[in-house]
């Protein structure tokens, strides 16, 4: 398979949560999400009952892969910030250790130059946390061990998503 | 790929509804928006031209339930069926977990279906995914019109591997759940074994 599959636990979630709500507070966002690249919600800190969060995480991310196809058109590797500016509140959408994507939502009381410069740090930081979760996923499947929290799922209990 | 979260107690997969243009790959997807509790499903979302034709993607989020403990979502996604929207196609492919192939019944789609499989197997490859060992069933749609193979000249055409297969009619709905619980099934199991 081309990549590993992406498998979040309680320590590493904290860690990320921690590291978005301070940026919350530093850049003076309203809410701050973080997607993987195939369009699943990771994380979201800040006034997230006021969005559509699933919706949100699905069109971000084929936002990213969009302007990645119109990078590669161009003989670019990716653009790896992507702003879009709206009347009251603004999107600053940016690629993480190439494999997640940070989304900060802000309106006047903030700034563009203020949420790149506090982005560009807590980046590197996520970055560091992904870095782990990669190689735990992939320590995992050398040793072919499954991730899989249910071992013994059976075909009832599929059929019972259904009923 | 499939997305683990223990702190959360989910997991997500996403599904891939593939198919030549106007074969009913949206209106599976409308179908099973209109038959999902309220709380079971997301807002469905379809970025499309004003004359319906999907541009790049619909997009529908279900959450049918837990097992064992934990929350399971499958995201279903669409591609745009129309030959030159390739490159949005490549796009949406990636990080699948399962596939559905819509084919379309009608004596005169029988080119367009044995293309649209070609360009899904060349996609794949290209980012590195082999169809043959993926979750992947077939749905045979539009059985209630009079212009149309039957399934045998149809598994020639387009299920050659044999996959599991489904006869539908996505406007009236029949077959549509079949076929979804089937990928889901497939995905499941498949994560079972730890790829």
């Amino acid at each position: 398979m081309s990549t590993a599959q992406m498998v979040m636990y309680e320590e590493e979630f904290q860690k990320i949560n921690e590291i978005m709500n301070r940026l919350l507070k530093e850049a003076n966002a309203k809410v701050i999400f973080l997607v993987d690249k195939n369009g699943q919600l990771i994380s979201g800190v800040g006034e997230t009952e006021r969005f559509d969060t699933t919706s949100l995480a699905s069109l971000t991310a084929g936002n990213i892969a969009a302007t990645g196809g119109l990078a590669k058109l161009i003989g670019e590797k990716e653009f790896s910030i992507l702003f879009h500016e709206g009347e009251k509140d603004n999107l600053h959408i940016s690629i993480v250790g190439g494999r997640v994507i940070l989304v900060v939502l802000f309106d006047s009381r903030s700034s563009l130059g203020l949420v790149r410069l506090r982005v560009k740090k807590s980046s590197e930081e996520l970055s560091t946390i992904f870095e782990v979760l990669l190689k735990k996923a992939e320590d995992k499947e050398r040793r072919g061990v499954s991730d899989f929290p249910f071992a013994e799922i059976t075909d009832d209990d599929i059929d019972s998503l259904f009923s | 790929m499939s997305f683990i979260n223990y702190a959360s107690r989910e997991i997500n997969c996403k599904i891939v509804y593939y198919g030549p243009g106007l074969c009913g790959k949206t209106t599976n997807l409308q179908y099973i928006y209109q038959k999902t509790a309220p709380d079971a499903k997301g807002k469905m979302i379809s970025l499309a031209t004003e004359t319906e034709r999907t541009l790049f993607f619909d997009f529908l989020p279900l959450a049918l339930g837990e097992i064992r403990g934990f929350k399971t979502r499958f995201h279903l996604y669409t591609v745009p069926g129309q030959v030159f929207y390739d490159a949005s196609r490549k796009l949406i492919l990636k990080g699948v977990d399962g596939v559905v192939f819509v084919a379309d019944s009608q004596e005169e789609r029988t080119d367009a279906n044995c293309e649209s499989l070609d360009n899904l197997r060349g996609n794949l490859q290209e980012q590195g995914y082999d169809l043959d060992k993926l979750p992947y069933v077939v749905q045979y749609n539009k059985r209630d019109l009079n212009n149309i193979l039957s399934i045998e000249e149809l598994r020639r055409d387009v299920n050659p591997t044999n996959v599991p297969e489904f006869e539908a009619c996505a406007t009236t709905g029949e077959g549509v759940f079949e076929t979804l619980k089937a990928v889901a099934k497939l995905i499941l199991m498949d994560l079972k074994k730890g790829r």
